[in-house]
């Protein structure tokens, strides 16, 4: 399981480097969306990996996820989401004012 | 009354919040009463601040547990000299900002006094927090506002350079939240003071691991404090800006290296065994490139505004120079140099747009234009912030540099640091003797008309042209400020033993 998840999350973050190293501002959002949701289940499992564990003290219970790396990837999910939706709205300003969506505003 | 005093520390961040939230519900209201608004905003912060300052002054490190959660579980704000010394800063910067902008420049959009607060938000807020994730927080907050005041008013170069701005920090953004949950596998914690424990005592296995993480933190605060080679973003961005928001702006690059000298001597500081010193090196090697880099810019730029933006990448490269030196008088000096660049790049911003708006359609290139009624008054403010920036006596500049030059002698690093801030200075009195000749004694007879400047929009820039000079003329005290505050944080035992034994206030009904 560690090994599959950690396999997804590489994929996923150098299939996200690729795309922003693309020169049109579409892969590029694209490939920042990739890194957030990479780096979104990196911080996820950063508390290891637990199935039907709570995250909650209760009086029975052993053994615990970590509610921590939870709630950070709460945060980041959020304050990523925004940030995209932020870069979707600029990459669309900038095609309407330089006239194309090349990231350097103009065609090579 | 009495536990006033214990919300001095949290302060410098909820008025820019409130002033910020205020001025979004009454986005529709006449711009006088906006501008009031978050005048007065500011001034309530800068006495916020000078308050705050006070409190540390003594050596004592306030914290305050935000939700009355004890650290490390809960997260804390932090201040001691250092961090109450940079909320100071920032506070004395956006007042001038600010009366630089509702001089006309915050017309342009309408949500331009907004986003200015929610800045002064997140500086402060990444000034004083003690959490590592919290920081990462307050970056963004810090960012986003950046990014709508970089695109604040309209244009295609400001299209352009907030898209690359935007996308270099979002992937930087990536990589800090990668460092984050690494420190946080590996030790369990993000308090910066209890990181500090655990790194002292841990065990050869993970070291490695620790040093990946710390290196990819330390790549994230160098992209912010734009230390070469990730100081490309800066002159595109800064000088695409609108100078008023580059004027703030000039504080951003700080709160980078506030990170990594924070991190350098909190975490990965003399106690931490394997680690101590992990950033030390490549601080001061990359910091002297960035100085010639940046000089390399100053010599190439066209306009003002490119130049000074320039001139920032050099201040970063020279603040890290210093802090690369290690030890308590090359963080002094570099502290010092730090407080006084940052003033005077935001000058020489406002003073861009003072020339631009005189030079009509030449606006801030380097070429010949219009013959200037008040040369004599622009002029010798440019003259006057030209010294302090290059560091030629009378001036701050002067002072701050020969204090980091000094801190250097008797290291192995010495003839390094010397010879290359002497001749970059050098190379940057040139490039400013010729962009000054050329905007002031330069006239091209069918250049037209050039419009009187308003004598009151030069109050903020000679404002900080005196202050200039004031550091000069207090040198002594604001040194030994800076002093006392790396003598706090190169030792960072008092900070870690008040914010992991503070207690959490009692309730009002408990005694």
């Amino acid at each position: 399981m560690e090994g599959l998840i950690a396999a997804i999350i590489g994929l996923l973050t150098a299939c996200g480097i690729y795309l922003v190293l693309r020169a049109r501002t579409f892969p590029v959002v694209m490939g920042l969306t990739l890194l957030s949701y990479a780096v979104n289940l990196f911080l996820f499992v950063m508390g290891r990996l637990n199935i039907g564990v709570p995250a909650i003290i209760e009086p029975d219970r052993a053994q615990y996820a970590d509610p921590l790396p939870q709630a950070l990837v709460l945060t980041a999910i959020v304050i990523g989401f925004g940030m995209t939706a932020f870069v979707v709205v600029l990459a669309l300003r900038a095609r309407a004012d330089l006239g194309n969506d090349h990231v350097d505003g103009k065609d090579p | 009354m009495s536990t006033l005093p214990a919300h001095a520390v949290i302060a410098p961040v909820l008025i820019p919040l409130l002033t910020g939230i205020l001025l979004v519900l009454l986005r529709g209201s006449a711009t006088p009463l906006r501008r009031t608004i978050s005048m007065l905003g500011v001034q309530a912060l800068l006495g916020a601040s000078f308050w705050l300052l006070l409190q540390v002054q003594s050596g004592e490190v306030l914290v305050y547990q935000l939700g009355n959660w004890p650290a490390p579980f809960g997260i804390v704000l932090v201040a001691d000299r250092l961090a109450a010394g940079m909320v100071m800063l920032t506070a004395v910067l956006a007042l001038f900002a600010m009366m630089h902008a509702i001089q006309g420049s915050d017309r342009r959009g309408r949500q331009y006094h907004a986003l200015f607060q929610f800045q002064l938000l997140g500086l402060n807020g990444a000034f004083l927090t003690g959490d590592l994730f919290n920081l990462f927080v307050f970056f963004e907050i810090l960012l986003i506002a950046s990014y709508g005041l970089l695109l604040h008013g309209v244009g295609a170069a400001r299209s352009r350079a907030g898209l690359h701005y935007v996308i270099i920090n979002l992937v930087g953004s990536s990589l800090f939240l990668f460092a984050v949950g690494t420190l946080y596998g590996l030790l369990g914690t993000l308090n910066m003071a209890d990181l500090s424990v655990r790194v002292a005592a841990l065990g050869t296995a993970d070291v490695g691991l620790v040093r990946a993480a710390a290196l990819l933190l330390f790549l994230v605060f160098a992209l912010k404090a734009a230390l070469a080679p990730l100081h490309l973003w800066l002159p595109g961005a800064y000088s695409a800006a609108g100078p008023a928001s580059a004027a703030i702006f000039a504080i951003m690059t700080k709160v980078g290296a506030y990170a990594i000298l924070r991190i350098e001597t909190l975490i990965f500081g003399t106690e931490s065994g394997p680690l101590e010193g992990l950033i030390e090196p490549w601080l001061l090697v990359l910091g002297l490139v960035t100085i010639a880099l940046g000089t390399i810019g100053v010599l190439a730029s066209r306009r003002l505004a490119v130049l000074i933006s320039h001139l920032v990448v050099i201040s970063a490269g020279t603040i890290l120079t210093a802090f690369g030196i290690g030890g308590s008088a090359a963080l002094s000096a570099g502290l010092y140099y730090t407080f006084q660049s940052t003033l005077v790049a935001a000058a020489l911003f406002m003073l861009t747009e003072n020339v631009a708006r005189t030079r009509g359609s030449y606006a801030d290139e380097l070429r010949a234009g219009p013959m200037l009624p008040a040369a004599n008054v622009l002029g010798g403010l440019f003259l006057v912030l030209a010294l302090a920036v290059a560091g030629l006596p009378p001036l701050s500049g002067f002072v701050g540099k020969v204090l980091i030059l000094e801190s250097s002698l008797g290291t192995v690093s010495a003839p390094w640091v010397i010879s290359i801030v002497l001749i970059t200075s050098l190379f940057t009195v040139m490039a400013l003797a010729r962009a000054g000749s050329t905007l002031f004694f330069k006239t091209d007879t069918h250049a037209g008309e050039a419009t009187l400047p308003n004598a009151a929009y030069l109050v903020p820039v000679s404002a900080l042209a005196l202050i200039s000079l004031l550091f000069v003329i207090y040198a002594q005290p604001i040194y030994s400020f800076a002093a006392a505050a790396t003598e706090q944080i190169l030792q960072p035992e008092a900070y870690i033993e008040t914010v992991l034994s503070a207690k959490p206030l009692p309730r009002a009904g408990d005694h």
